[in-house]
C-alpha cells in the first residue's frame, strides 16, 4: 500500500461513545496512528474538515435538516464510507421518537423547546446514502474497529460475523443466563461483536449490537413469554439501542 | 495391588488421594465445579472442590440446580462438554512475519500438558471416542489435538442418576462406561466407590489408593447403581433405519415446522461434544506486520458457514441449517465416520435457548415417513 490512507471521523446525533472507541484504543492507539492518516477527527484533533477521504467513519443517526445534507457532502468526498454504532447503522436510542408524537417530547424535554429544530424521524445513515460498511454496537467494539482497519490496510475482508451473540457466548464459557437462570437474553437474535460482555456478568444481552442475520424474534419472544415475561417487558427488551431495526421494530409492535 | 480385572472398594476420602497422586505425577486435574449455576469443568484441588450434594433438572431450554443427598457426582452433564479442553474453541495455529528481511512461518507450539479428567460421563468417554476418530484417524492428524489427548488421564464416573434430557441407552453409549477410560468409579449411596482400572497407568494409581478388594456383593450394587440410572431415562432416540429415513426426507414439511421455532443461534452446536467444526480467521498485527491464523469453533447454523465467494449463502434458510445439522449428525456421520454422531448426552435439548428436541424431532420425521 502506498501513502497511508486519510481519515475523516464524522459526528451526527450520537453520544461520541463510539467515536471515543477510537480513543479507547490503549495499546493499539498508536499502532493505529502510525498506519492511517487521522485527517479530521474533532475529539482528538483541531484539524478542519476539508478535502477527501478515503476513509469516513460515521457516527450517529440523521435527526436534523443539516445532517440530511451534510451526510452527502461526506459520501461525495469520501472513497469508502463506514458507518459506526447503532445510531448510524439503525437510528440509536433517539429513534423511539419515530412514530410517536415528537412536539410532545420535545416539550417534555426541553426548557425552551423553540430552539430546537428536528425532523419527525430519526433513520441510519444507509437510509440516506450508500454504505459501504459498518460497524453494530452501542458503543462499537473496539476490536472490531481495529480488526476492520487492520483488515482494510491488508486488504481483506474484515471479520465481523452476523451470526448470534450465543457463539461468543459459548465460546467465552459462559453459562446461559436464559437456560440455567430464566433471565431474559436477546443473546439469541442479537449480532456477534461485543464478546457477550452481560452475560458474562451474568445479565441478559441488551441487543446493543442489533438482530443478527435471520433473527427469529417471534421464537425468542415466545419462549420469553412462557419464562413469564409479559407484552409490555417485550415490547421494552426489543426497544433500546437498536428500536428502528427492521426486525427489532417489528418484534416490538407485536406485542403493543 | 490390584490387578486391572480386579475392582477395588474405595472409600470417599480417596478421591483426595487420588486427586494428590495425580498432581503428584504432574497431571493438572480437571473436574466437575459449581459456578454460575451450572456444574462445569474446571482445576479441582481437592474433594473440596467437587459439587457435592448438587443436583441438576434438565428438560427442553432448562438448567437447574438444586441440593439433594450428599453424592459426589449426583449431577448429570452440565453446559461444558470436554470438547473445550480438547478441541478449544480459539487454537492459534501459525504466525507469519519477515525477519531480517526474510518471510518466517512459526507454527503455534502445541499444549504438552498432561491433564487429568475427573468425572467423565460414559456419553462423554463415547464423545471423546468420537473426536479422537475426526481429528487423530483420517490423513490430516490434528496435532493440538493429538497432544492433548496423548497425555490424558481419564477418571470415568458411571451415572447413578439420569437427566430427564438424557437419551444414551438409545445411542448404546451409557449409562455405565465400557472402553477408554483409566479409572472408572462408581459412586455407592453409603458415600464409597468401586473402581475399576482399564489402563496399566491406571492399575498403578489405583493400587495406590486406600481400600480393599470389592467383592460379588460390591459389583452387584454397583450394577444395581447404573441399571437404576438407566431406568430413570424416559427419553428415546430410535436409531433403527433413521440414517436413510433422514437422507431420503429433504422435502419433509417438519423442516418448515423446527424452522419456525429454531432461532439459529448455534447454541446445540457449540454445546454438543462431538460438533468439530471450525473456521481459520487471519488476525493482522498493525504494529508489526505479521498476520497470525486461528482456528475458531464455527456452526453450520450460521450464514457464514456456506458463503461462497460472490454467491452468498449455501444454506440460506433456518429450515436447510436445521436439516444439515441433524442429518449429518444421525445419519451421514455414519457414512464419514462408522458410528452416529450422537452420544445422547441431551446438552443440544437442554441448552436450545427455546428447548428444541432432537429425538422429538426425529421422531417426527420417521413417524409420518413410516406411516405415510
Amino acid at each position: 500500500m502506498g501513502a497511508k490512507p486519510r481519515i475523516g471521523v464524522f459526528k451526527f446525533s450520537s453520544c461520541d461513545g463510539c467515536q471515543l472507541s477510537l480513543l479507547d484504543c490503549e495499546d493499539e492507539l498508536l499502532a493505529v496512528a502510525g498506519a492511517v492518516d487521522i485527517a479530521y477527527f474533532p475529539e482528538a484533533t483541531r484539524a478542519e474538515d476539508e478535502g477527501q477521504y478515503d476513509i469516513a467513519l460515521v457516527e450517529g443517526s440523521v435527526t436534523t435538516l443539516h445532517e440530511a445534507k451534510f451526510i452527502h457532502s461526506i459520501r461525495d468526498r469520501s472513497t469508502k464510507l463506514i458507518t459506526i454504532g447503532a445510531c448510524a447503522t439503525s437510528g440509536g436510542i433517539q429513534a423511539l421518537k419515530n412514530g410517536a408524537d415528537v412536539a410532545d417530547f420535545i416539550s417534555a424535554v426541553y426548557t425552551n423547546p423553540e430552539f430546537i429544530s428536528t425532523l419527525d424521524s430519526c433513520t441510519p445513515i444507509k437510509d440516506h446514502v450508500p454504505v459501504d460498511y459498518e460497524l453494530r454496537g452501542c458503543p462499537i467494539s473496539k476490536h472490531q474497529l481495529i480488526e476492520l482497519i487492520a483488515a482494510t490496510l491488508a486488504g481483506r475482508w474484515p471479520q465481523t460475523p452476523p451470526h448470534a451473540t450465543c457463539m461468543e457466548c459459548k465460546r467465552a464459557g459462559h453459562v446461559c443466563v436464559m437456560v440455567a437462570a430464566g433471565s431474559p437474553c436477546l443473546g439469541p437474535v442479537t449480532h456477534a461483536g461485543c464478546g457477550a460482555l452481560c452475560p458474562g456478568y451474568a445479565r441478559g444481552c441488551y441487543g446493543c449490537f442489533g438482530p443478527k442475520e435471520r433473527a427469529n424474534t417471534s421464537a425468542l419472544a415466545a419462549r420469553l413469554a412462557e419464562n413469564g415475561a409479559d407484552g409490555r417487558a417485550i415490547r421494552r427488551l426489543f426497544s433500546t439501542f437498536n428500536t428502528n431495526a427492521p426486525a427489532f421494530r417489528q418484534e416490538a409492535q407485536r406485542h403493543g | 495391588m490390584a490387578d486391572a480385572a480386579t475392582p477395588v472398594v474405595i472409600e470417599a476420602s480417596a478421591l483426595d488421594q487420588l486427586i494428590s497422586i495425580l498432581k503428584s505425577k504432574g497431571f493438572e486435574v480437571l473436574g466437575p465445579v459449581r459456578r454460575d449455576g451450572a456444574i462445569i469443568h474446571d482445576h479441582v484441588e481437592s474433594s473440596a472442590d467437587l459439587p457435592r450434594g448438587w443436583v441438576d433438572a434438565q428438560s427442553g431450554g432448562r438448567y437447574r440446580l438444586h441440593q439433594e443427598g450428599d453424592a459426589y457426582f449426583g449431577y448429570t452433564v452440565g453446559p461444558s462438554s470436554w470438547k473445550r479442553l480438547l478441541h478449544p474453541p480459539e487454537q492459534p495455529l501459525w504466525r507469519c512475519g519477515t525477519r531480517d528481511g526474510e518471510i518466517r512461518i512459526d507454527a503455534a507450539p502445541v499444549d504438552e500438558t498432561r491433564h487429568a479428567l475427573l468425572g467423565v460421563r460414559p456419553c462423554e468417554l463415547a464423545a471423546i471416542a468420537m473426536q479422537d476418530k475426526v481429528f487423530l484417524d483420517g490423513p490430516y492428524r490434528d496435532p493440538h489435538y493429538a497432544a492433548r489427548r496423548e497425555g490424558l488421564f481419564i477418571v470415568a464416573v458411571n451415572c447413578s442418576r439420569s437427566a430427564e434430557t438424557c437419551f444414551c441407552t438409545s445411542m448404546g453409549t451409557g449409562p455405565k462406561a465400557r472402553e477408554c477410560y483409566d479409572i472408572t468409579l462408581t459412586e455407592f449411596s453409603d458415600g464409597r466407590f468401586l473402581a475399576n482400572a482399564g489402563s496399566t497407568e491406571g492399575t498403578e494409581i489405583l493400587g495406590a489408593l486406600s481400600g480393599r478388594p470389592a467383592d460379588a456383593a460390591d459389583v452387584d450394587a454397583a450394577e444395581a447403581a447404573t441399571d437404576a440410572a438407566a431406568r430413570q431415562i424416559t427419553r428415546r432416540l430410535e436409531t433403527r433405519g433413521l440414517p436413510e429415513i433422514l437422507k431420503t426426507s429433504p422435502e419433509h414439511p417438519r423442516w418448515d415446522e423446527v424452522a419456525a421455532r429454531c432461532l439459529g443461534c448455534a447454541n446445540c452446536t457449540m454445546v454438543c461434544p462431538t460438533c468439530f467444526c471450525t473456521d481459520v480467521e487471519e488476525i493482522n498485527d498493525l504494529a508489526s506486520g505479521d498476520s497470525a491464523r486461528v482456528q475458531r469453533w464455527a456452526s453450520c447454523f450460521t450464514a457464514d458457514f456456506t458463503y461462497l465467494h460472490g454467491g452468498g449463502a449455501v444454506r440460506e434458510s433456518s429450515r436447510s441449517r436445521y436439516r444439515q445439522w441433524m442429518t449429518h449428525k444421525l445419519a451421514t456421520w455414519h457414512d464419514q465416520f462408522g458410528t452416529s454422531g450422537c452420544v445422547g448426552c441431551g446438552r443440544c435439548i437442554t441448552w436450545c435457548p427455546v428447548g428444541i428436541d432432537i429425538t422429538e424431532e426425529a421422531a417426527a420425521i420417521r413417524g409420518s415417513t413410516e406411516g405415510g
